[in-house]
């Protein structure tokens, strides 16, 4: 079972949800897509880590063979071509590595070489296994990375495992999305929270994603998400009240379910509430 | 020497274009023979990476200098490869601009604004 956690916006309680999640249950996978700015590891403080790293293809060019016809620039649909003072540059933070440059080049004066964009690690915080990317500052693109931390899962119907999705709904989040089997929203109970609710609603919706909220940081006021769930038949799966505790333990970048019984209880709850609608879902779906 | 200014439209009279990259045409102006030629923006409806495009069809019209109000980053790595002085246009048409550069007026840009990255089609 994977399970992506989402919220429109970073503090929403992402990665609290997330790491909890992921502890309560008797042997899971975390792992943290949000390469920009990978947090749940301070959390978890992964031991005996292994590091990869994250490569991706870009044209490099043999000026000795390189006749200017720019064939290859004319192709580049992404423009990370030029061809300035009789001599072809490649910009590679453009380069979608498509290989196409390549393939169309007359004088065979292309060749791939591989360019670093991030890394991955990979630790054990026992049960959970922990595995982080991190997209290099000044990349545009972490979706390679999003790919290979997701590449080669365990997919048993009893293994868990929590993908931490980046804040908002740009294409790395969609690449976190594709291969879970339910997503969870965070949204707070505020009129921010709403319209940043409603950016990830949108990118569920479009992935036809089965999916629930759960609304973090509730009072006992009035409450926007709550309402927009209500009106939009938004199934909510779990209220976490505002509890100083809980935010103390959790900007110590502490596990709450590993410090008191009470929060294992309600986290344990929460994620039986999402096994039973992937359940449900599967039954749905192998009835249709 | 000449100068490329990103236009709206095809005469003098028109305004500088705000967006480098997305310009319709590119106006060529050749200061000593007082000449204007434009040539069309083709990087206009790129998908991504306009400013390097367009950056290379200024390249290949050889001026010397570039006047417009911003540019991105890339976009400037590629005329500074190319040895092209990039000037701040002020907002008004291409005919004072060029005039206001003939005068020494205009500066060097000095701000360079990062790109909006597009790779929503990964
Ligand atoms: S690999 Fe594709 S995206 Fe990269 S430079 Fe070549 S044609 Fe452009
Ligand atoms: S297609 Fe090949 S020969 Fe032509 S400009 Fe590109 S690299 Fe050079």
């Amino acid at each position: 079972m994977k399970i992506a956690v989402l919220s429109g916006k970073g503090g929403a309680g992402k990665t609290l949800v997330a790491v909890n999640l992921a502890s309560v249950a008797k042997k899971s996978t975390y792992i943290d897509c949000d390469i920009e700015e990978p947090n749940g590891h301070l959390f978890f403080k992964p031991q005996a880590v292994r590091e990869e790293e994250v490569a991706v293809l870009i044209p490099q060019v043999n000026h000795d063979l390189c006749d200017g016809c720019r064939r290859c620039i004319d192709f580049c649909r992404y423009n990370a071509l030029a061809y300035i003072k009789e001599r072809l540059i490649v910009l590679a933070e453009l380069c979608h590595s498509c290989g196409g440059c390549n393939l169309v080049c007359p004088q065979n004066a292309l060749a791939e070489i591989e360019r670093p964009i991030g890394k991955i690690q990979t630790g054990i915080s026992d049960p959970v296994t922990v595995k982080t990317g991190f997209l290099n500052i000044g990349e545009a693109s972490g979706v390679p990375i999003i790919k290979q931390l997701l590449a080669g899962l365990e997919t048993t119907a009893d293994s868990l495992t929590i993908i931490d999705s980046p804040p908002g709904s740009a294409c790395n989040v969609m690449e976190s999305v594709k291969e879970a089997d339910y997503c969870i929203l965070v949204a707070e109970p505020t009129i921010f929270g709403v319209h940043n609710l409603n950016l990830v609603y949108e990118l569920v919706k479009l992935f036809n994603k089965p999916f629930g909220v759960v609304i973090n940081k509730c009072l006992e006021t009035e409450n926007p998400a709550e309402k927009f769930c209500v009106e939009n038949n938004i199934n909510i799966l779990a209220r976490i009240p505002f509890d100083r505790e809980l935010g103390l333990l959790n900007s110590n970048a502490e596990i709450a379910v590993r410090k008191k019984e009470e929060y294992r209880e309600k986290f344990s709850a929460l994620l039986n509430t999402v096994a039973k609608e992937v359940r449900h879902e599967a039954a749905a779906y192998s009835q249709r | 020497m000449k100068i490329a200014i990103p236009v709206e439209n095809k005469t003098l009279e028109a305004n500088v274009s705000t967006v480098f990259g997305r310009a319709n045409y590119f106006l060529i102006y050749d200061t000593e023979r007082e000449e204007s030629v434009f040539v069309d923006n083709l990087a206009q409806s790129s998908a991504g990476g306009a400013g390097i495009k367009a950056a290379q069809t200024v390249v290949d019209q050889k001026v010397n200098a570039l006047l417009t109000p911003r540019l991105g980053e890339n976009a400037a790595d590629i005329l500074e490869a190319a040895g092209i002085k990039i000037y701040q246009a002020i907002n008004a048409s291409a005919r004072k601009n060029i005039d206001a550069f003939g005068d020494g007026k205009l500066s060097l840009l000095d701000e360079v604004h990062a790109g909006f990255h597009e790779h929503g089609d990964n």
